[in-house]
C-alpha cells in the first residue's frame, strides 16, 4: 500500500530562535499538515508566511472561545496573519494544527484550516481560516512570532504530507 | 498507542509532537475527484470498503451561481434522516445553530461564483465508525472560507445520520444555502483510517 501520510521534517528548537522555516517542500502531496507546540518567554502570537511572501496577501477569519463566550474577528490584507491563540508562554505549551489545503496546485488561492489553543487560565481556543492570495504552489513555510519575540527552546514543529490517490 | 519511528524504527508510546516522526501507515487514500470544466452537481465515492475504522474527506470547493454550502449524504439517502449543529464566526460575531430532519449534512461554507475569484472553501470531515452496524453514524467537520474582508466563515459542524447501516457510499452535494454546482478545480479526496485490532 502506498504511503499517503508521511512526515516531511521536524524541528525542535535547542536554543531560542526568531523563526522556523520549512523549505524545498516537495509538490508531490495533496495537503500539508503542520503540527506545532510553540513556547515563548514573552506573550505573543504566531504568524506564518508562505514562499517568503512578506506582502499584505494574507487574511483570516477567526472563531474564538475563551472559556466564557464565543467571538469572531477578521484580518484583511495583512502580512502577518494570526496563527495561534494570543498569549504564548513557556508555561503552557499551545497545541496548534494547520491543514494547508491543496498547497501545490497552481490555479487557486491557498486556504489553511487551523485549530489552535492555549490552556492557560487566560487562554482559549481558535478555529482560524487563513487565505493566501496567490496561485503559486507553496514550497516554503516560515513561522515566527507576530511581535518579533523569539520562540523558546523546546518549541516543536512537525510538517506532514498527505497524498491522495 | 504505540507507533514506530521512521528515523530509528523504535516504538514510541504516543504521537506527541517532539517525538520522532512516524508514518501512520493505516491512513490510506481511497479515491480522489477533481471537478473539470463545466462543474459538477455532485461527487460520489461508491463501493467504499468496510475495512477501515473511520473515513476522512478532505476537500476544497467553490460554488457556481449562488451555491454557498457543501454537504454530504451517506448511502444515497436523501430522506430527512440527518441532523446537525454548527458553531461559526463571520469575522465580527460568533453564532450557533442546529436543525433536524435534514436531507443532508452541511459540512462547510464555500464561496459563490460572484465572490472573490480563485478562492475556495475547505473542509476536513471525519465520518466516525462508518462501518459499524450497531449504531447511527456521526460526523464532524472543520471548515470555512476566507474572502479577504468580503465575507467568509470559520465554521465547525457535527452531524448525525440516523441509520445503522455500514456506509458504502459518500456523496458530496450542494448544501442548504444557495443553489448551483461545484465549480471547476474543486477537489475532493477520501481517506480510510484504520486502528490497531
Amino acid at each position: 500500500m502506498a504511503i499517503t501520510y508521511e512526515p516531511i521534517a521536524t524541528t525542535t528548537l535547542s536554543t531560542a530562535a526568531a523563526s522556523v522555516t520549512f523549505s524545498s517542500i516537495s509538490g508531490s502531496y495533496t495537503d500539508l499538515l503542520l503540527v506545532s507546540v510553540p513556547l515563548s518567554g514573552s506573550s505573543d502570537n504566531l504568524t506564518m508566511q508562505f514562499n517568503s511572501d512578506t506582502g499584505t496577501n494574507y487574511s483570516t477569519t477567526i472563531l474564538t472561545g475563551n472559556g466564557s463566550s464565543a467571538s469572531s474577528t477578521r484580518q484583511t490584507s495583512t502580512a502577518t496573519p494570526y496563527m495561534s491563540y494570543y498569549g504564548l508562554t513557556n508555561a503552557t505549551p499551545s497545541p496548534n494544527f494547520y491543514h494547508i489545503m491543496n498547497y501545490s496546485n497552481t490555479t487557486t488561492y491557498k486556504t489553511t484550516l487551523s485549530r489552535v489553543g492555549n490552556a492557560s487560565s487566560s487562554g482559549g481556543v481558535d478555529a482560524i481560516v487563513m487565505l493566501w492570495r496567490s496561485t503559486s504552489a507553496i514550497t516554503s513555510i516560515l513561522i515566527k512570532q507576530y511581535q518579533g519575540n523569539n520562540l523558546s527552546s523546546g518549541s516543536t514543529f512537525t510538517l506532514y504530507g498527505i497524498k491522495a490517490a | 498507542m504505540a507507533v514506530v519511528s521512521i528515523k530509528n524504527k523504535l516504538r514510541r508510546g504516543n504521537l506527541l509532537v517532539g517525538n520522532d516522526p512516524y508514518i501512520p501507515t493505516d491512513f490510506e487514500s481511497i479515491a480522489t475527484v477533481t471537478v473539470g470544466s463545466g462543474g459538477s452537481s455532485s461527487i460520489s465515492f461508491t463501493s467504499i470498503p468496510s475495512t477501515y475504522t473511520h473515513l476522512q474527506l478532505r476537500f476544497i470547493a467553490r460554488g457556481t451561481s449562488t451555491l454557498a454550502r457543501a454537504a454530504i449524504r451517506l448511502n444515497s439517502d436523501s430522506n430527512a434522516n440527518y441532523s446537525l449543529h454548527y458553531l461559526y464566526g463571520d469575522g465580527s460575531s460568533a453564532g450557533a445553530g442546529g436543525t433536524g430532519a435534514q436531507g443532508q449534512i452541511d459540512v462547510t461554507t464555500i464561496p459563490t461564483s460572484s465572490q472573490t475569484s480563485n478562492t475556495f472553501g475547505s473542509a476536513v470531515v471525519d465520518i466516525l465508525d462508518y462501518a459499524n452496524t450497531n449504531k447511527n453514524k456521526t460526523i464532524r467537520s472543520l471548515g470555512g472560507d476566507d474572502l479577504n474582508g468580503s465575507g467568509g466563515y470559520s465554521i465547525l459542524y457535527s452531524g448525525a445520520w440516523y441509520n445503522t447501516n455500514a456506509v458504502n457510499t459518500l456523496t458530496v452535494v450542494p448544501g442548504t444555502v444557495g443553489s448551483g454546482d461545484f465549480a471547476q478545480y474543486s477537489h475532493f479526496a477520501l481517506y480510510g483510517i484504520k486502528v490497531a485490532s
